[in-house]
């Protein structure tokens, strides 16, 4: 039987340097290639020796396609590329493309400037690996080859970011990335049509959260941070460059707008300048408002919000500031940490998901004593707030994906083992279909049920039609004889003769007889029988040499010489006529108590 | 029904041409498709053909040699073009289609291809819908669409669908005498086009379904049996199978609300409408937009479901299946409070705490769970809308849901889209008499308020004033967000004083405590005065003097200045500040008149009393009677500054005892005896009079609204004493019967045209001047200018005072323009010859369709004008009666030497001709409009603002 086969390599009931293997139809794919932001040994990247142990990756996988932007789904990219070895095509869409090796260098430049790493990609790598991508559209049907074919849909979460349909054939696969069904200030939805794919793969990060109508969630967050700022107090907003930072920029420049306030707000990265770029320029990739109102002003010109330098830090006075990364793990937003999280007037407003072992995780969970590098403690006085602003869907978001596309079996990737489980429950109780959650390394395998096409001569198809009504009920199935002929890997279904011909056979015929015997007196059963026949509407014949021909069923009388008080019943007919020459035979045969009969 | 698709006639040639070409039409046509070589000549012959008009008469002729070629014709494309020409054609005013209907039908014996046949069917649909009276021809249609419902052709399918919906029986079978002719499946109409919902094709499905409702909406009632059917299209992988299929389970659920349908997967059962419901919630969440849109729209609409499947729309946590919706509901509501979903506001709440028995709890809710909470929050605003005008009708049907959604408006109030924004603010306003705001609502509430768009703090303006607040923190918070809002935008000082004014109207008992502290009054020390002038201090002080109208205790806790002020502000701004009662305090005598009670009822019995006092004058001439009209003008004038209720009925009868009064004046002269030459100055102003009366009636008929056919008649009497007036003088000053002649005659035709009009009101005129000259009307066409005039004269003289009777409401329609506010001294420079744009911004009342009376004229210091007319897109209606004019005007001008001051303002334009019509409408003497008497003008109203404006010339 065809099957697919799913590797998580990373993300496998885990959060963190997604990668994902699947073999379709004899092809080879890779989803995503990204990093672990806890880790800063191996274990960062996928292990790519689960594919092969020595030599280049290009002879096995067919393509790479990443999702969208975010480290842990492209950064492991180059390495893969450059430094293990792939030449294949790597797809994503024109914004991940713009963006992605931006993050890259930011990313390069954090861990080997500043932590002093060697035997790290560099920038050249970045740029060779950059020249391999081929950008995808929304909803382009991309041929990789002559039978793989992938196809984008939009998944909001981010700029640029894209679920993608891999096809080969009629076997398919749907592979979410990370995805929102909530659309926000600056994204919109997620949205598939009803592919109905072999396999889901998707993101399970809030597996369990039912979020609040986002109204609520941005006026809280709006509220904590304008009381913060009122009595002059500090905000700080560890973001990843890109993405949810956008997003609650305009959240509150439009504030700041609407309310006239002085306080300053600060953007921490350069890097953002050049992001927001990108942003103004894929405007086609946000919601409705700002594509419709770009005319005017585009969104992300913003007033209020400046360039942050590291010496503003110190400033007296409030102010709000975005700082990376946004688990609070290394840069600059771990150095702002430091310096303001001594004063209880101050504020740090954890937009998202943390990793188990960063900075973030532990004061979300009320740790009030952090062990600093240097064995040096610091204390947390700040108040420590929590808003789930990262675009995932939520539980309903996930099972409302699965409602568009109705998928045959559903995989869950990227999210907590635990919370996978719950979810996992639901979903094959409410949907009743397979529910996978394999952990890194492990394959699921799912059997597949391709339909096959096969080509059918027209005149089979003529002359089926012309036996059974005008149109075909596309209600009912319908049997037709035919002859199925496998050749040159094509499959073709012709008339019987036909494939006599072609094939240069001679035609056999195949009779049935059957012999059923009578006493005299119980012969009266066989007019009963005539006129049952008769009144079925079937053509009968009487032969001048005795013999009855119903249709084609042949019905010879004769009186046995042994014993001449019985008759002999003589049936043939041929294969074509075996509904009606059984249906015949046990009807004579039922009808005879004591008859004795042979095949 | 279709009567109404019948296009123009099209006979606009001369009568003449049309014979000379009728003959030849036909014959033309022949001749050019006999001469068509190959398909695409033929092609275009037709097509032009196509754009000439064919009368009536030749229709058959033509339809006769379009089917002659039409079976020649071996081209598909040119026999589709012919049988759209012949639909086209039997369309034709006054042709009857059932004389081509016999040749059309047998075009089908013939025709092979599909797309020729869908047009055929089309066809057919044309002719039907001409015929809807005729049950032969229908049943014979229906026949043929029957016989084609089985085409492979998606195309085809559809036409006969459509052609069974528009024609299809709407009576029940078998009890028309066309039994005969019809088989009774055809008589069926409802189950041949439902076995058509699982048609193979989308489109085909979307088809059925519309002639399903085509069939509802021309009056056949829809069997329940389809309910199922339809729901399973909800899940159809097309958007437009979809869409109709919401329409149709909504149409069902309005006509089997109480019939119950069973749960799949479990013995229970819900009312048909509770489950339609749920159904149709499900979609809110649907892939596609238009669908979400469709579903949300169709959920306002739904007002009979049970009020917990309704609330069940706002709770998105809750995730009870519909199905277990009686028995799980507590239970589910137990599980989500216990924490088992996080809420993404606290970190880590999310960890499964216990294993759920999962048959329980259901996930994706098939029932109306969140409907609305995922609608508001749809990415397309389209949606949102929707989801905001149903919330809105639901919550007028259901006092407990609209105190549930209120939480949900109030979020939708930081919508990024200011039309959402606006919509909720209203819906809000609509919902909120039985509402009472928390104070955490009234926080985001008052939020809004520093919207930097006008409408928006408008409309929370007015949705403050209808709101009811549960404590004193929530006045203060209210109080303080207003006075913020003055300071920030002191253009909305009017709207700000109103109100409050409500809003201490509304809460006395809330606002008593916190008296002291407004009016910052201390128990032992003086504090000092506040500034009159300051609007934040009015502000403060309606809203104390409103609440303290029916809290008698409060005015104990003013100061000495307080009583000053308000008696002040009582008298500036009555319209604002009450009567109130206050101890140890007398009223001044003198207004006791009015203002010793001051309510409508009394001021409304000082209008009558005056009124009735007016009418002891019998003829104007009566010594006494100027002095008396003069002073009851006063009064009324007064009156009608004083109680803004009573505004419009104190200035329409004070403007038209004005009138009165103008008439007697110039009537009473004596000079009249005298000789002409000897009373010019006389003249000059009898003449001024008249022709003052003369505006003044079209300022009453048209400026104010409410007035009834009496009180029009009334002031059309006036109108032509003033004409009558004229007339006198015309015949004073002037020498010579020539010109008087056509005058005279104009005259007595406007007599005339009266009397028709307002034939219902001649008994009540018997004693007037227009009675009396009608009485002697057989004399007056017979007699000369001279005698008529004389006769004019003393009929003037001696007719009575014709009483005013004032109708229930008058309203005067008003105009303010708020921008600019001509109080700016920079002036707007801009280079000569080029345009600049003003923006201009104004509030009416009681403007009847605005979009065309109100005008804008530009008036510059040159004596040149300008009248412009604003787009209707510049109109809004924020309340009843009121209008909003934003618009911009476009001003130029050549070079001044310095800044100079423009004048603008609004005009009201009427047109007497309009006019009669509206108000004439339904009464016998419609049609015979006098278009003699339609007068066209403007009524320049509201106050005209200057503006400074500077053309400079242009630097070369």
């Amino acid at each position: 039987m065809p099957e697919i086969k799913v590797t998580p390599l990373g993300a496998g009931q885990d959060v963190g340097r997604s990668c994902i293997l699947v073999s379709i139809g004899g092809k080879n794919i890779m989803l995503d290639c990204g990093m672990h932001m806890g880790f800063n040994d191996d274990r960062r990247f996928p292990d790519f020796s689960y594919i092969t142990q020595q030599g280049r990756l290009t002879e096995f996988l067919d393509c790479v396609i990443i999702s969208h932007f975010h480290l842990d789904h492209c950064g492991a990219l180059p390495y893969m590329s450059e430094m293990v070895g792939y030449d294949g095509p790597i797809y994503m869409t024109h914004p991940t493309k713009a963006i992605c090796p931006i993050l890259l260098e930011d990313f390069r430049k954090i861990t080997v400037d500043k932590k002093g790493e060697t035997n790290f990609f560099t920038s050249q790598m970045i740029k060779d690996c950059m020249k391999k991508v081929v950008p995808l559209n929304l909803h382009q049907t991309v041929q990789v080859d002559d039978e793989l074919e992938i196809k984008a849909y939009y998944a909001g979460h981010v700029l640029g970011a894209a679920m993608v349909q891999i096809k080969v054939g009629s076997e398919s696969v749907v592979y979410t990335g990370d995805y929102n069904m909530t659309p926000d200030r600056h994204l919109g939805a997620a949205w598939i049509d009803k592919c109905r794919p072999d396999i889901l793969i998707s993101e399970s990060t809030y597996a369990t959260t039912i979020r609040d109508s986002k109204r609520c969630r941005e006026r809280d967050f709006l509220k904590k941070v304008h009381e913060t700022v009122e009595r002059g107090g500090k905000v700080l907003i560890p973001v990843f460059a890109l993405g949810r930072a956008q997003e609650l920029c305009i959240l509150l420049e439009t504030f700041w707008e609407r309310m006239n306030m002085k306080a300053p707000i600060y953007f921490s990265t350069g890097l953002t300048e050049k992001a927001n770029h990108y942003y103004k320029l894929f405007i086609t990739w946000t919601n409705q408002k700002i594509r419709k109102t770009f005319v005017q002003r585009n969104m992300f010109e913003f007033k209020h919000i400046k360039a942050f330098d590291r010496s503003y830090a110190d400033n007296p006075g409030p102010m709000v500031v975005f700082a990376t990364p946004g688990m609070l793990h290394a840069g600059q937003s771990l150095q702002i940490f430091k310096k303001w999280a001594g004063n209880e007037k101050n504020m740090i407003i954890m937009p998202g998901y943390c990793v188990q072992g960063t900075i973030g995780h532990k004061i979300l969970n009320g740790q009030k004593k952090l062990e600093m590098e240097n064995r040096q403690t610091l204390e947390v006085k700040l108040q420590v707030e929590y808003m789930s602003f990262s675009a995932h869907a939520d539980a309903k978001g996930i099972m409302q994906l699965i409602r568009m596309a109705e998928p045959r079996n559903m995989l869950l990737v990227h999210g907590e083992a635990k919370k996978m489980e719950f979810l996992k429950d639901k979903i094959e109780q409410e949907f009743t279909i397979n529910c996978f959650m394999p952990a890194n390394g492990e394959t699921t395998t799912v059997i597949t049920n391709p339909s096959v096409p096969v080509d059918i001569s027209l005149n089979l198809l003529k002359r089926e039609m012309a036996l059974g009504g005008p149109l075909p009920d596309p209600k009912k199935p319908r049997t037709m004889h035919g002859t199925l002929i496998m050749k040159d890997n094509s499959l073709r279904l012709v008339s019987p003769e036909q494939a006599l011909k072609e094939l240069g056979l001679n035609e056999h015929q195949l009779r049935f007889t059957c012999r059923v015997q009578y006493r005299k007196t119980e012969f009266t059963i066989f007019i009963v029988l005539f006129d049952l026949l008769l009144k079925k509407c079937y053509t009968i014949q009487h032969l001048p040499d005795g013999t009855v021909m119903v249709e084609s069923i042949v019905i010879k009388v004769s009186s046995s010489a042994e014993e001449p008080n019985t008759k002999v019943l003589l049936l043939s007919w041929s294969y074509q006529d075996e509904d009606l020459g059984s249906f015949l035979s046990t009807l004579l045969k039922k009808g005879l108590p004591s008859g004795l009969s042979s095949m | 029904s279709y009567n109404t698709s019948k296009p123009l006639p099209q006979e606009e040639a001369p009568a003449k041409k049309l014979r000379l070409t009728k003959p030849s039409k036909s014959a033309a046509l022949h001749i050019d498709l006999c001469k068509a070589s190959n398909p695409t000549d033929a092609l275009q012959y037709l097509l032009h053909f196509a754009r000439s008009s064919v009368e009536a008469e030749s229709v058959e002729g033509v339809v006769r040699i379009l089917l002659e070629h039409y079976y020649k014709e071996q081209d598909n494309s040119v026999r589709l073009k012919i049988a759209s020409l012949i639909g086209l054609l039997s369309k034709t005013q006054n042709f009857n289609p059932e004389s081509i209907l016999d040749d059309t039908l047998n075009t089908f014996n013939t025709e092979k291809s599909h797309q020729v046949l869908a047009q055929l069917l089309d066809t057919l649909l044309v002719i039907g819908t001409q015929l809807p009276e005729s049950l032969i021809v229908r049943h014979r249609l229906i026949e043929v669409a029957y016989k084609h419902l089985s085409d492979t052709y998606f195309g085809v399918r559809n036409k006969c669908l459509q052609l069974l919906g528009c024609l299809g029986n709407v009576d029940t079978p078998l009890n028309k005498d066309g039994q005969g002719l019809v088989p009774a499946v055809i008589g069926d109409a409802q189950s041949l086009i439902s076995d058509y919902f699982a048609d193979q094709d989308p489109r085909v499905r979307t088809a059925a379904i519309k002639a399903m409702l085509q069939l509802h909406e021309r009056g056949l009632k829809i069997q329940q049996t389809i309910y199922d059917q339809a729901c399973q299209l909800l899940c159809d992988d097309y958007e437009q199978v979809r869409s109709a299929a919401v329409q149709m389970v909504w149409v069902l659920s309005q006509l089997y609300p109480e019939s119950i349908v069973p749960i799949p997967s479990s013995n229970e059962q819900v009312r048909l409408v509770d489950d339609s419901f749920g159904k149709i919630s499900h979609m809110v969440s649907d892939g596609s937009w238009v669908v979400r849109v469709q579903a949300a729209k169709t959920l306002g609409n739904m007002l009979q479901v049970s009020p917990h499947f309704l609330e069940q729309t706002l709770d998105k946590k809750l995730m009870s299946d519909l199905r277990r919706k009686r028995t799980a509901h507590e239970r589910a509501k137990e599980l989500y409070a216990s924490g088992e979903f996080s809420s993404g506001r606290k970190w880590a709440d999310d960890a499964p705490k216990e294993k759920v028995d999962t048959s329980a709890v259901n996930l994706i809710a098939s029932g109306a769970c969140g409907a609305f909470v995922h609608g508001l929050e749809d990415e397309m605003y389209e949606v949102r809308i929707a989801a905001v005008d149903a919330l809105s009708a639901l919550a007028q049907s259901s006092a407990s849901f609209a105190e549930k959604c209120l939480d949900f408006l109030v979020d939708m109030f930081n919508d990024e889209i200011e039309e959402v924004r606006l919509q909720s603010i209203h819906v809000l306003r609509q919902i909120s008499t039985n509402i009472t705001l928390r104070e955490d609502q009234l926080d985001t509430v008052l939020a809004v308020l520093e919207d930097s768009s006008r409408d928006i703090r408008e409309a929370l303006h007015e949705l403050l004033c209808f709101t009811n607040v549960s404590t004193k923190e929530c006045i203060q918070l209210a109080l303080l967000e207003l006075l913020k809002n003055l300071t920030k935008y002191p253009t909305d000082r009017n709207s700000v004083w109103k109100c409050l004014k409500f809003l201490g109207c509304r809460h006395p008992t809330l606002v008593l405590p916190l008296v002291p502290e407004l009016l910052s009054t201390h128990p032992y020390f003086h504090t000092p005065e506040p500034d009159m002038d300051d609007p934040a201090y009015i502000a403060v002080l309606v809203l104390v003097f409103n609440a303290a109208q029916s809290c008698p205790t409060m005015t104990a806790l003013f100061s000495d200045h307080t009583f000053r002020h308000y008696t002040y502000l009582r008298d500036s701004l009555s319209h604002l500040v009450p009567p109130l009662r206050l101890p140890g305090r007398t009223q001044a005598p003198g207004v006791s008149g009015i203002e010793g009670s001051g309510s409508v009822e009394s001021a409304q019995l000082f209008l009558q009393q005056s009124l009735s006092r007016i009418s002891t004058i019998h003829n104007l001439q009566d010594p006494g009677a100027q002095d008396l009209l003069n002073f009851t003008i006063r009064d009324l004038q007064r009156l009608g500054e004083l109680q803004t209720e009573l505004a419009g009925a104190a200035d329409f009868s004070a403007t038209y005892l004005r009138c009165q009064l103008l008439l007697t004046k110039a009537l009473q002269e004596k000079l009249w005896t005298m000789a002409v030459p000897l009373c010019l100055k006389h003249n000059a102003m009898a003449t001024a009079a008249a022709k003052q009366m003369l505006e003044e009636t079209y300022k009453l008929e048209f400026l104010y609204s409410g007035l009834e056919n009496r009180q029009v008649a009334t002031i059309h009497h006036v109108r032509l004493q003033a004409k009558a007036l004229q007339l006198v003088l015309t015949a004073r000053t002037r020498r010579g019967v020539e010109p008087l002649i056509s005058v005279c005659e104009k005259f007595l035709q406007e007599v005339e045209s009266f009397q028709r009009l307002f034939v219902v009101e001649l008994p009540h005129l018997q004693e007037s001047f227009v009675g009396k000259l009608l009485d002697l009307s057989p004399k007056l066409s017979a007699c000369k200018p001279g005698e008529l005039v004389k006769i004019l004269q003393t009929t003037l003289r001696q007719s009575g005072f014709l009483n005013l009777q004032l109708p229930k409401q008058v309203q005067r329609a008003s105009a303010t323009i708020i921008e600019p506010t001509g109080e700016s001294d920079n002036p707007l420079r801009f280079t000569s010859g080029l345009v600049v744009a003003l923006d201009i911004d104004a509030t009416l009342e009681h403007v009847q369709d605005p979009h065309n009376t109100v005008k804008v004229q530009v008036l510059y210091p040159d004596g040149q004008s300008h009248v412009i007319q604003p787009k209707p897109g510049d109109f809004r209606s924020p309340g009843p009666h009121r209008h909003r004019l934003i618009t911009q005007v476009y001003l130029s001008h050549s070079a001044w030497t310095e800044a100079c001051q423009i004048e603008v303002r609004l005009l009201l334009a009427y047109s007497s001709s309009r006019l009669c019509k509206a108000v004439w409408s339904d009464s016998s003497t419609e049609g015979l409009q006098p278009a003699e008497g339609a007068t066209e003008g403007t009524i320049p109203f509201g106050k005209p603002v200057k503006v400074f404006i500077m053309p400079k010339p242009a630097r070369r």
